[in-house]
């Protein structure tokens, strides 16, 4: 398709921009300082809604259909949230208006703020991070922050080999050295193991639970024990908090900070690519390194305080994705108590289910209970060649999105599903279907799976050669 | 409400699929300790008429720029947004999808992603820039880390006219990396030049310059980029509001070696702060050390062009605690956005815009200035922000004009005590002249 700019057509434009209604003046500015050229496309409004329209129907989202990419919680984005969050009232408000004429915001954060520790058990939280990767960086510089307040010097994090690849880059940018823990046959953080590496140098461990492979840490209890004997903190990746809700809360494991991802756990749309939010939670001796500003009550009135001087400051402009927190809110509220309990125990249900289904076809590197997804490995495929990249591609062809692939990076060909608790039976059936169908082309027609996706808008994309020869932009 | 979709039939012949009873026997793993014997203590669940309801009234709680005159800006911005940006982004195929991991069923968002990197790169006189961080604040934040990084230097400056809550972030970022930040002093409204002079050295790895400044001034971005880069810095320049670029020179073409920026201002709503954007363009020799998503061009087995994510070495979950940034979810929806936007504007549009916002500026400004008591405290030039000293306190002025229904500028006394009464005024091509004129008025009747 062609690019916006090639569509362009001298002096074309796509606005209605008011007419100026004072007077003009010369430009004060010096001649310097002044652009000579814009090179922006020249596009009618029609041209615009034609081109992106076309655009989005080369696209696949959760409304298209089955989404199972492990670790992202690919859930339905209720309706409703989209149309509460561009209510007047939310969108237009300035963040620096008055806070007599911003209570409804205000009231919305510190609400959510308590329903965030409820669901989690922790004691307080800010909501300024503005997604998963922010929270852990935010989470890391408060036990920075607690260390150097109490005079210690601990300079490494300890950080599993099956954790998100945003645990160790961000534990770097702490400028923490990264000790990388060795999962057990289980696929668990090892209790000996984590022992002995373990030391007063170390000022935590990022866990996350369950576990990317989708394995809940069942010896939780004694890991933070051993962690906390030695003088360290807990960290808690809460990615995978849609397999915990109402079921079980990080704050009673033993953890001492959480991030959450309300873009994945509470149903806020992940926007090809974000926005997303991620509030960080943690346990009250914690809590003068949170942010500034914290939203406090004062009487019945709701403020902004800044009055915190422990805090580590500030992490992100403003108060955090608040329109991001405004859907996360309604999905709370819609849902209630039961309807998050619910959301949980129909993930692992589903996830579960699909498993059984798909275990016949595919290898199990662990075979342990699941809780909200689970890893299967292409290695049986990939002794005749096909690869878990073709698996994936094929999967487009029949209409669905592919999992997660090769990651966690201790599995050989991983192929990571969370199916979530949105989807019915039909679906998961249908999926399964289509994963047995190519299990079996893998060994009766592999050029099928090499060649795939062959129904989709362009075929198998050259990655080499964009890394090769990166063209990162358009010119004339 | 509930999404889920399962009878109490299915859920059942599901258990019974795996071999189980009951929903709790899923969770049997869990030490029984941990599982909760009460349900969680939250209000109760709501249907979509109570839940539509209830939003409504905590949205009525607040007053907004639409319903008031607006002249707050102090880094976000109070500009019309045409219908069509809302109506392409709300295509569920772009806001429901993911970051585009398998680009045959996701060119839609990856090749306006790459019409965007463009836009920006075009814009800010850059050769290549990134699909997007999270804001303004953080994209500096990240420039300074990136520039350090490049240069293996752990000093960084930044001047006292950058938007207080960025050098906020920029320090916090600093500090958890170990980095020093020096602050330059500014002068009549500007970086002070000779205590930049002063400051920058060899040892250090980069200037951070807003431009126009919090201010609203116009800096001089040809003696700060000699200054800068005579002792080897990188400099590196913030445009928080960047409508500016339709009338302003692009950093690239002061020698600006990074441009970060925010991008608010093109089509995205105030939000109460966020979700905004960041932007970041940099030179092509430094594109390693980018952070972020990155969207390249590339062939199908067919020949046909298509667009990738690329370069992903870069990247945390390639390169783990080796990576150019922690990033991973980005402000894709918000570039998406910014994307449309820029189309809908063009290149007359963009030039006209920032015409209307300098002219209506200036008209407030020639204004206000004339009433008794509203005295200018800077001579340099500026495009859409102005700051005033005011016979009374700002606070107390705010509450004034709130009476009238007008939200007043920014109080500059929070961060720069010495500024007594000091107020930053914005005015955008969404305030009318009889807007502006009626806050002269009130503004009259107070002097």
């Amino acid at each position: 398709m062609k690019l916006i700019f090639e569509k362009s057509s001298k002096k074309r434009k796509g606005i209605h921009l008011p007419r100026l209604d004072v007077p003009e003046r010369k430009v004060d500015i010096p001649k310097i300082f002044l652009r000579k050229r814009i090179n922006l496309p020249e596009v009618s409004e029609v041209d615009v809604v034609r081109h992106y329209t076309a655009l989005s129907r080369t696209n696949y989202g959760v409304d298209n259909g089955f989404y199972p990419l492990g670790s992202c919680t690919m859930k339905y984005n209720p309706k409703v949230n989209e149309d509460v969050a561009r209510l007047a009232g939310f969108t237009f408000s300035h963040p620096y208006q008055p806070e007599e004429i911003s209570q409804g915001c205000l009231e919305l954060m510190f609400n959510l703020e308590r329903y965030l520790c409820e669901v989690t058990g922790m004691d307080a939280y800010t909501l300024q991070p503005a997604a998963g990767a922010q929270g852990e960086l935010t989470g890391l510089m408060i036990i920075k922050a607690f260390f150097k307040q109490k005079k210690e010097k601990r300079t490494k994090i300890i950080v599993p080999d099956s954790s998100h690849g945003t645990n160790p880059a961000s534990a770097s940018m702490c400028a923490f050295e990264v000790l990388t823990i060795k999962s057990n046959k289980q696929g668990r953080i090892d209790l000996c193991t984590l022992s002995e590496i373990m030391s007063e140098d170390v000022a935590g461990i990022m866990l996350t639970n369950p576990n990317t492979l989708g394995i809940f840490e069942k010896d939780i209890l004694e890991i933070a024990k051993i962690v906390h004997n030695k003088g360290g903190l807990v960290y808690c990746d809460g990615a995978n908090m849609n397999a915990l809700l109402g079921i079980s809360k990080p704050g009673d494991m033993g953890f001492d900070i959480i991030h959450l991802n309300l873009h994945k756990t509470f149903s806020t749309p992940h926007g090809g690519g974000g926005p997303g939010s991620g509030p960080v939670g943690i346990k009250k001796p914690l809590e003068p390194f949170l942010p500034t500003p914290r939203i406090i009550k004062r009487d019945e009135t709701y403020c902004l305080s800044y009055d915190y001087p422990l805090s580590i400051g500030r992490v992100k402009s403003f108060y955090g994705n608040f329109g991001v927190m405004v859907k996360a809110y309604a999905y709370i509220r819609a849902l209630g108590a039961d309807g998050l309990k619910q959301v949980a125990e129909v993930a692992v249900l589903n996830a579960n289910y699909l498993l059984k289904k798909l275990k016949p076809y595919f290898d199990l590197p662990y075979d342990q209970p699941y809780k909200h997804e689970f890893v299967l490995s292409g290695s049986r495929q990939a002794k005749k060649g096909v690869r878990t990249m073709d698996i994936a591609k094929r999967l487009l062809d029949y209409g669905f999105h592919a999992p997660t692939i090769y990651f966690p990076l201790i599995i050989d060909e991983a192929i990571m599903i969370e199916p979530t608790e949105t989807e019915s039976k039909e679906t998961l059936d249908a999926f399964a279907n289509a994963m047995r169908k190519i299990a079996e082309e893998s060994e009766k027609e592999p050029k099928v799976l090499k060649n795939s996706p062959h129904n989709t808008p362009v075929s198998r994309l050259d990655m080499v050669k964009a890394s090769r020869e990166p063209v990162l932009r358009w010119k004339k | 409400m509930k999404f889920v979709p399962h009878s109490a039939r299915e859920v059942q012949e599901m258990l019974k699929f795996i071999g189980l009873k009951t929903l709790d026997d899923l969770f049997t793993d869990i030490d029984d300790k941990l599982i909760l014997k009460e349900p969680l203590d939250l209000p109760a669940p709501m249907s979509e008429l109570e839940l539509t309801k209830h939003m409504l009234t905590l949205s009525e709680k607040n007053g907004e720029t639409l319903h008031n005159s607006c002249f707050l800006g102090a880094g976000a911005y109070n500009h019309f947004i045409p219908s069509v940006v809302n109506h392409i982004i709300s295509r569920a195929e772009f806001y429901t999808s993911y970051t585009p991991y398998q680009p045959e069923v996701s060119q839609g968002i990856l090749q306006a992603l790459f019409e965007y990197q463009t836009m920006i790169a075009e814009l800010t006189g850059m050769e290549v820039a990134n699909s997007s961080v999270y804001d303004g604040a953080t994209a500096l934040a990240e420039a300074a880390i990136m520039a350090s990084n490049i240069t293996g230097k752990k000093e960084i400056s930044i001047s006292s006219a950058v938007h207080p809550e960025y050098r906020e972030v920029v320090r916090t970022y600093c500090n958890a990396r170990d980095l020093m930040l020096k602050e330059v002093y500014f002068r009549n409204g500007v970086t002070d030049l000779e205590d930049l002079e002063e400051i920058v050295s060899e040892r250090s790895a980069a200037v951070l310059i807003q431009n126009p400044n919090f201010f609203g001034c116009i800096e001089d971005m040809h003696k700060i980029e000699r200054i800068c880069h005579e002792k080897e810095n990188l400099l590196i320049v913030s445009i928080v509001e960047p409508t500016s670029l339709g009338i302003l020179k692009p950093p690239g073409e002061f020698g600006a070696d990074i441009v970060t920026g925010e991008g608010q201002s093109f089509g995205n709503p105030l939000n109460y702060g966020g979700p905004h954007l960041g932007f970041m363009g940099t030179k092509y020799k430094y594109v390693r050390y980018l952070p972020g998503r990155l969207v390249g061009m590339t062939a199908d087995t067919k020949g046909r062009r298509g667009f990738v994510l690329t370069l992903q070495a870069r990247e945390q979950h390639i390169r783990r605690e080796r990576a150019s940034s922690n990033i991973c979810t980005n402000h894709a929806l918000n570039a998406l956005a910014t994307a449309i936007y820029l189309s809908l504007l063009g290149k007359t549009g963009l030039k006209e815009l920032a015409n209307l916002c300098y002219q209506k500026a200036h008209y407030a400004y020639d204004t206000i200035k004339e009433i008794a008591g509203f005295k200018p405290i800077f001579t340099s030039s500026f495009y859409n922000e102005f700051v005033l000293k005011c016979p009374v306190s700002p606070e107390k002025l705010n509450k004034h004009l709130l009476k009238h229904k007008i939200i007043g500028g920014f109080n500059l006394e929070r961060h720069y005590p010495k500024l007594k009464n000091a107020m930053i005024f914005c005015v955008t091509e969404n305030n009318s002249k009889t807007e502006i004129d009626r806050l002269v008025e009130v503004l009259g009747k107070m002097g």
